[in-house]
């Protein structure tokens, strides 16, 4: 939470240069075609390769993790934004993923 | 909302065309009779009514704590059947979280985070009212339960499942709980986010985080514990909730539930929740010790980061509130070793505390008294604490009164104990005239007195093998003399807390005959001490440029050429006279409590007749609508946009409905436009 | 220096979105948007945990033992998925259009990011009535309790951000949505793209991992 609260400055630099149309457009292609591999990996059939199943989850999650940060940092200005914001939701982020791992893991859910 | 804000605001030739926005509520003009409380958005008033709402929940849980030491006085009892034990314990439990401890403190960070930073008044004003509204409404709405419920929730205020399910609990109290939590929940979260933008954007000029005075600093912890912490209590009162009235099956051992997962969502929420209860008695006690000790707070960095890393290492000892849950042998030694590490922070402030009196000039007002004692009962609570990070220890002290006694303790030695210091040091602030400091010591030493007799027998019949929860005891296993010695020491609390309603009586009505205690009675070192006593509506008359810690004291007192420190000027130079007109206020709005009205009529309806729900529903989206539709800035206002030398950026615009977006775990409450 | 005080430094900023004017120089709103966002993450995960925890726990039989997994139609998730996805698209255009000041393209924006979110809803109307024809309910067993509330918060949390765009349309149409508006454009659309990546999530983790 503290890694929030960094010393206040007087930051004009939020100035919105946001992207280009076509920028958002290239960005939404991206996600079309890693969405198109996502569910690729469903048919067993279209690539030998996701017969394997832990390499099958190993590229979900690695698609999953691009496109979760494509869509952060640019249709949510993410990269373009204060930094106070980036902070607030990772830090929202990294302690859900931490509790919710951990408490699943008291399951044993992850053996 | 601001996209119809400016088009009303500006377009507006003659004002009638924007007097009424949807013609359902005039808008409120301010004043001083009861509409005035019902629509103001002052942060003060806010404090104002949070705090005489939780002493209100104070006196119902206090009786609910006698009930049950009644009932223990002496083995056998039969004041209390043990369904109605089972309900009065678990209601005193809620009562004294939710309902008085979580608002008392929310009371002082309303009342004081905008002074001690130098604000007008919080960012969202508006949104501020809601989240009170909200909360006093789900407060309602959870001790209605006595009445139409069936009686109260009888799970215990952490409500484990099986035990909170329909088989083992079908009266509607559970629901009631499930519901009025999830209630004040909403209220809360929109008060931490409220704050949190506060605390971070409307400081004075110069008062960077580092200049804050510490009990700011750990308003903000406590509200980000409050931001990250409600939405995992919000998720499992909601599975419970529809487990009970949707027959869902996330708690049922016989389909295949699991009830470790409510005890696991429980206490990821619930051990934060302990730090949100004690943190702002800490933060209080902080403000307290350097004003009677006139030092400055020893290690001022030290008290702001050990406070930032109980936030933080809060977050990873949940499960040693489980060590007898089955959690398995690696889960609990690794929770029981961050469980002792969480003792280190602690242990800093603490040293701090001790440090900062070493060698001070020590003046024992009723204030300071409370917060010597917060440190003294919160390390005997801290110490039994760390008993229970041993697994093989508490394993032993599970369940038994070894336990209501470290907890008691913790909560009440070391976060009551500090908001009531907190209550006689900002008296005068808050109410212009100081509470009588003769009836405040008996105050505090009868309720010091009956804290230990009540709870510091508990350790031993807790070790003795007396299991909590349990409705009576026989005789001849040793129980009978330190329960009769607790229930004595209840009473002796009951005495204490009737003796400080009778000073505040007391000392409202002597206060005609006393001199004005004027900006600063105690020669402190915040903020809020530069403005008169009670504070001016508009708070600070021009916003004071801060160039230090302690930026009050500094502005009193510098030093002579040998370093020795003089004073530079008195109070009545240094402070303002509160005497600035003309200053521009958010203006008042009836709609943030007719949206809080909707709440309960939409749990009452989930819990008795839909049709009530979709009322309610309507009731909430109608006044959400409506809110956003109404300007921020009344245009009939008599300091209207002409002369707005002193506005500052509180007003909440678009803001208002962005945040409400923001509940969606309230059936009712879409975002508005 | 004992009495140096000076006015307000945001004197004039009435209008509530005077970035500049704050302690960080960042708007009020946005960081409690942001702030919300970080809160949700932890209700969501709440909710993604709790269904992990259940997938696979069938009912003690014999009539509840089928649990979504079982007949999840993938084909069909893929592509309300999709337009879920490109429905984050439409609403970046639109920020951008009304930044540019050009409020018939604004309008068209919003009411296609709304339509599209419209089609995510209505699919999922669809797999959830699917769901019961195959006579998993809400009732059923843990698996399906858990993924009904899971994909239940999210699509109410869709269809909140649908009154939003449509309650921003109706301001364009009647002239209040202009280029000084882009922040609460933007608030909306930061909403709905959370309300996006947390569907990302749910696809990948929900639907696509194969369950042993």
């Amino acid at each position: 939470m503290s890694e929030t609260l960094t010393e206040p400055h007087v930051d004009h630099d939020d100035a919105h240069e946001h992207p280009s149309d076509w920028a958002y457009i290239k960005i939404a292609l991206i996600l079309a075609v890693f969405t198109g591999i996502e569910v690729l990996t469903y048919f067993e059939s279209a690539l030998p390769i996701f017969e394997n199943t832990s390499v099958t989850i190993a590229t979900l999650m690695f698609l999953m993790v691009v496109k979760f940060y494509l869509v952060a940092t640019w249709f949510m200005h993410l990269r373009f934004d204060n930094k106070i914001f980036s902070q607030l939701f990772v830090g929202g982020l990294i302690l859900a993923t931490g509790v919710y791992v951990i408490a699943l893991a008291a399951f044993e859910f992850w053996a | 909302m601001a996209i119809t804000e400016e088009p009303l605001a500006l377009t507006s030739g003659e004002a009638a065309t924007v007097e009424r926005p949807l013609g359902a509520l005039t808008r409120p003009k301010g004043g001083n009779g009861w509409r005035d409380w019902l629509s103001t958005v002052d942060h003060k008033k806010i404090g104002i009514m949070y705090g005489v709402a939780a002493m209100f929940f104070f006196v119902v849980g206090g009786i609910e704590a006698l009930l049950i030491r009644l009932q223990l006085a002496a083995p056998d009892g039969q004041i209390l059947s043990a369904e109605v034990y089972n309900q009065v314990f678990t209601m005193h439990g809620v009562t004294m979280v939710f309902l008085f401890i979580m608002p008392l403190a929310a009371a002082f960070a309303n009342y004081l985070i905008p002074l001690q930073i130098g604000a007008r008044d919080v960012a969202f004003p508006r949104l501020n009212a809601l989240s009170f509204w909200i909360w006093i409404s789900g407060a309602v709405f959870l001790n209605t339960s006595w009445i139409v419920g069936g009686g109260g929730a009888d799970c215990g205020w952490f409500c484990y499942s099986p035990n909170s399910g329909l088989a083992f609990s079908p009266s509607h109290g559970v629901d009631f709980y499930v519901i009025g939590l999830q209630i004040a929940g909403v209220a809360s979260l929109i008060s931490a986010a409220n704050l949190i933008v506060t605390v971070l954007n409307m400081r004075a000029p110069g008062m960077t985080l580092f200049r804050m005075p510490v009990l700011t600093w750990m308003l903000l912890v406590t509200q980000f514990l409050l931001l990250f912490a409600l939405p995992v209590i919000t998720v499992a009162l909601f599975l419970l909730m529809f487990d009970r009235l949707f027959d869902a099956q996330f708690f049922n051992p016989e389909t295949g539930g699991d009830p470790l997962l409510w005890q696991h969502l429980f206490w990821i929420f619930g051990h934060p929740e302990v730090y949100i209860i004690i943190l702002p008695s800490f933060g209080i006690i902080s403000e307290i010790i350097p004003t009677f000790s006139r030092k400055p707070i020893f290690g001022y960095s030290f008290m702001v980061f050990s406070g930032i890393a109980i936030g933080f290492m809060g977050w990873g000892v949940w499960a040693h509130h489980m060590f007898v849950s089955g959690i398995g042998p690696f889960s609990v030694a690794a929770f029981s070793l961050s469980t002792m590490f969480i003792a280190v922070p602690t242990g800093v402030k603490i040293l701090n505390w001790l440090a900062t009196m070493w060698g001070g000039k020590l003046r024992f007002t009723t204030a300071m008294l409370f917060a010597v004692g917060t440190v003294a009962m919160f390390t005997i609570g801290g110490l039994s604490g760390v008993t229970h990070s041993l697994a093989p220890a508490d394993s032993q002290q599970t369940d038994t009164y070894y336990i209501v006694a470290h907890f008691h303790y913790v909560i009440f030695g070391g976060g009551v104990l500090g908001l009531m210091g907190g209550l006689y040091f900002w008296w005068p602030k808050i109410f212009g005239h100081c509470l009588n400091e003769f009836w405040g010591k008996v105050h505090f030493w009868v309720i010091l007195v009956g804290f230990n007799l009540t709870f510091g027998p508990m350790h031993v019949v807790g070790l003795q093998g007396m299991s909590r929860r349990i409705d009576t005891y026989a005789a001849g296993y040793g129980f009978e003399f330190w329960n009769l010695v607790a229930t004595i020491g209840s009473f002796i609390i009951a005495l204490g807390v009737l003796i400080f309603f009778f000073n505040v009586w007391k000392s409202r009505r002597d206060a005609a005959d006393l001199p004005a205690p004027g900006p600063d009675p105690w020669d402190a070192r915040s903020l809020e001490w530069m403005l008169p006593s009670p504070t001016p509506e508009h708070n600070f008359d021009t916003i004071p440029v801060v160039e230090s810690e302690d930026e009050w004291w500094h502005r009193k007192y510098g030093y002579d050429e040998n370093k020795r420190v003089v004073r530079i000027a008195t109070i009545e130079e240094a402070a303002q006279d509160g005497s600035a007109t003309g200053v521009h206020l958010p203006a008042p709005s009836f709609w943030p409590l007719v949206l809080a009205l909707g709440l309960p009529l939409i749990g009452y309806g989930l819990i008795f007749n839909l049709w009530l729900a979709v009322v309610g529903g309507a009731l909430t989206g109608l006044a959400i609508y409506s809110w956003a539709l109404e300007p921020v800035d009344d245009p009939d206002a008599d300091h209207g946009h002409g002369h707005d030398d002193h506005h500052d950026d509180d007003d909440d615009g678009g803001d208002d409905h962005a945040a409400d977006d923001s509940e969606p775990v309230t059936a009712g409450a879409e975002g508005g436009e | 220096m004992a009495t140096a005080t000076i006015d307000s430094p945001d004197t004039h900023a009435a209008d509530g979105h005077d970035e500049h004017h704050t302690s960080t120089g960042i708007s009020n709103t946005k960081l409690a948007m942001w702030a919300f966002l970080g809160s949700e993450c932890l209700l969501f995960g709440g909710l993604i945990s709790t269904y992990l925890l259940y997938k696979t726990r069938r009912g003690p039989g014999p009539d509840n033992t089928t649990i979504p997994t079982d007949i999840f139609d993938i084909p069909f998730t893929s592509v309300s998925s999709f337009v879920l996805l490109m429905s984050s698209l439409t609403m970046v255009l639109a920020l951008s259009a009304l930044t540019r000041g050009d409020n018939q393209a604004t309008r068209a924006w919003l009411l296609s990011t709304a339509m599209l979110g419209g089609v995510f809803i209505g699919g999922q109307v669809y797999e959830f009535t699917s769901f019961l024809r195959e006579g998993v309910g809400f009732t059923h067993n843990p698996a399906s309790s858990a993924f009904f509330t899971l994909t239940g918060f999210h699509g109410v949390h869709v269809s909140l951000g649908i009154v939003m765009l449509m309650s921003l349309f109706v301001a364009s149409k009647q002239g209040k949505l202009t280029p000084k508006n882009t922040e609460t454009v933007e608030i909306v659309g930061l909403y709905w793209h959370f309300v996006d990546v947390v569907w990302i999530f749910i696809f990948t983790v929900i639907y696509l991992i194969p369950v042993e």
